[in-house]
């Protein structure tokens, strides 16, 4: 009996193969993005860099603008909070029109063609909201109001209010719905069906969902400033175009903080819901 | 009857109502400090310039030439992602083994600081970082890939850091009780174990990936976005029509590859 294992790796030709194929891919991938890593140490693209990134030290301290960055950090809290306000007006009346628990005429076997309809077009109509980056509606929306941050406001409220009726219906048609069904049979209506049967049981994971919108919100709130939506982006873009590092490390360094502080406020609120 | 008291301002009962309170608090500021121009946007001229704008959408231009710029941008856009997505993992995987601490007696001494970088990665959207990398990477594919790769590695190791921390602990003791560096402990015993959930994690980033490289061009990075924001500064709304289009088909295609991707590997 031969109890040697074999000394050639049984699997190599797969491996080549697989190998070769990774590599074909990822040549025309390379090409594609003009991936020249040694261009960024390139002498006229080295110079600039280290000198902003020498800007970076020391920070920019002054009263004045320490002042002007506290301002347009709460410029950009107070979109995002803004904006999922609004998105919740969106949000909340199309999740009750969408959700098929709260169905009467699937009580009794298959729910009737008008209102499956009406639904499912909602919902379709929920994930067209959700499915266009929240930075080209702020592109349209500063067409359309000029800059500043009412656009940023209203392109969180479409896309925030497309993703949370999409989720929210989601949540609330997964969890147990024997509840709200019997509820309905015995002739209550959708709205007191939905306020004893179905909220209740959701409300947490519902509330959970919304806080952590709420933290994704504020990091899109910034993003928005780059197009001229108002708040810490605004200022971050003004910076960096102006080569002025040190007012961007404090800016970057605000931000980090502000992410981080909404990444606790919010794993706080949702550990509490729990 | 006793009438009705309300519970005790600062007792734990009342956690609820002092929540409710900031929330409406926070609200009301956030809608009173911004100077919100409602009546722009809900005046009658607001209402048909909107009107005007989304009309100007159709038709959407689908001329040869400018289908072919699109195609082009597109396959620049899902390159962008892919590569970007690629380099973050294998970025997060190298930062993912100092950041976990892999057994009981590892001092792992470089967890704390790896986890910061981690986090100063991730805390920084996508777009931040390509404003930044403009600089030094010039205008273009470039400046985006590494934006994606730098924002991804942050979320990615952190991720990768979990998996290997929560990773069955048996294999790799058996291992290291025989006297096998930590190295191969890794590769032989912890990676196998782990690597179908690197691998949907990764996944799972590059659907979020497409939805950024499809936006980051408006900065000036490159792909679709690029194509965008210079069509949609013209106000050529055919052409941006087009570009919407594809972009929504695009994140829509790849949600689908990823999903499938994800269904086989997990069979």
């Amino acid at each position: 009996m031969n109890t040697t294992p074999p000394r050639r790796d049984p699997a190599w030709l797969g491996r080549a193969f697989w190998f070769g194929a990774a590599l074909a891919l990822l040549w025309p991938m390379l090409v594609a993005t003009e991936f020249r890593p040694w261009a960024l140490f390139d002498a006229d693209s080295r110079g600039p860099t280290l000198r902003f990134l020498g800007a970076f030290v020391p920070p920019a301290l002054g009263g004045e603008f320490l002042w002007l960055v506290a301002r347009e950090t709460w410029r950009t809290v107070a979109i995002a909070t803004a904006g999922i306000t609004l998105a919740l007006l969106i949000a909340i009346p199309a999740t009750l029109m969408a959700t098929r628990v709260l169905s009467v005429s699937a009580l009794s076997g298959r729910m009737a063609p008008v209102p499956a309809a009406l639904r499912q077009g909602l919902r379709w109509a929920l994930v067209l909201l959700r499915s266009v980056p929240e930075l080209v509606w702020a592109l349209v929306f500063v067409r359309v109001v000029g800059l500043g941050p009412t656009a940023g406001v209203l392109a969180i409220a479409l896309t925030y209010g497309g993703m949370l009726g999409k989720v929210y219906a989601d949540i609330l048609e997964s969890g147990e719905t024997q509840a709200t069904r019997n509820l309905l049979a015995n002739g209550a209506g959708r709205l007191q069906s939905f306020a004893y049967g179905l909220l209740p049981q959701n409300a947490a994971e519902l509330t959970s969902y919304t806080v952590y919108r709420w933290e994704c919100a504020i990091r899109s709130s910034v993003v928005l400033g780059f197009v001229g939506a108002g708040g810490l982006g605004q200022q971050l873009d003004n910076s960096t175009k102006m080569f002025a590092g040190g007012e961007v490390a404090t800016m970057l360094l605000v931000f980090v903080a502000l992410v981080a502080l909404a990444d606790r406020a919010s794993a706080w609120l949702r550990r509490a819901l729990a | 009857m006793k009438p009705y008291r309300l519970p005790p301002l600062f007792g734990a009962r009342c956690k609820g109502c002092w929540f409710s309170a900031a929330l409406v608090v926070l609200v009301v500021a956030s809608f009173w400090s911004l100077d919100l121009q409602w009546r722009a946007f809900l005046s009658i001229e607001a209402a048909r310039s909107m009107a005007r704008f989304v009309g100007e959408f159709v038709p959407p231009d689908l001329s040869a030439a400018f289908a072919r710029k699109v195609a082009a941008a597109s396959l620049e856009t899902l390159a962008m992602s892919a590569l970007g997505t690629l380099l973050a993992a294998a970025a997060g995987l190298v930062l993912a083994l100092p950041a976990s601490r892999t057994h009981q007696g590892d001092p792992a001494r470089a967890r704390a600081p790896t986890r910061l970088l981690l986090n100063a990665l991730r805390a920084v959207p996508e777009l931040v970082w390509a404003a930044l990398l403009l600089i030094s990477a010039g205008l273009g594919p470039f400046a985006g890939t590494l934006a994606l790769a730098l924002h991804t590695t942050g979320v990615l190791g952190r991720l990768f850091a979990e998996a290997i921390e929560n990773a069955p602990p048996g294999p790799a003791g058996a291992l290291r009780g025989q006297g096998v560096g930590a190295l191969r402990v890794f590769l032989y015993a912890t990676l196998p174990q782990v690597l179908p959930q690197l691998i949907s994690y990764a996944l799972y980033r590059w659907e979020n990936n497409i939805r950024a490289a499809a936006i980051l061009g408006v900065v000036g990075a490159g792909g679709l976005g690029q194509l965008l924001a210079f069509h949609m500064g013209l106000f050529q709304m055919g052409k941006t029509a087009t570009v919407l289009a594809a972009m929504v088909l695009l994140v829509a295609l790849v949600d689908a590859a990823s999903h499938t991707i994800r269904r086989l590997l997990a069979r």
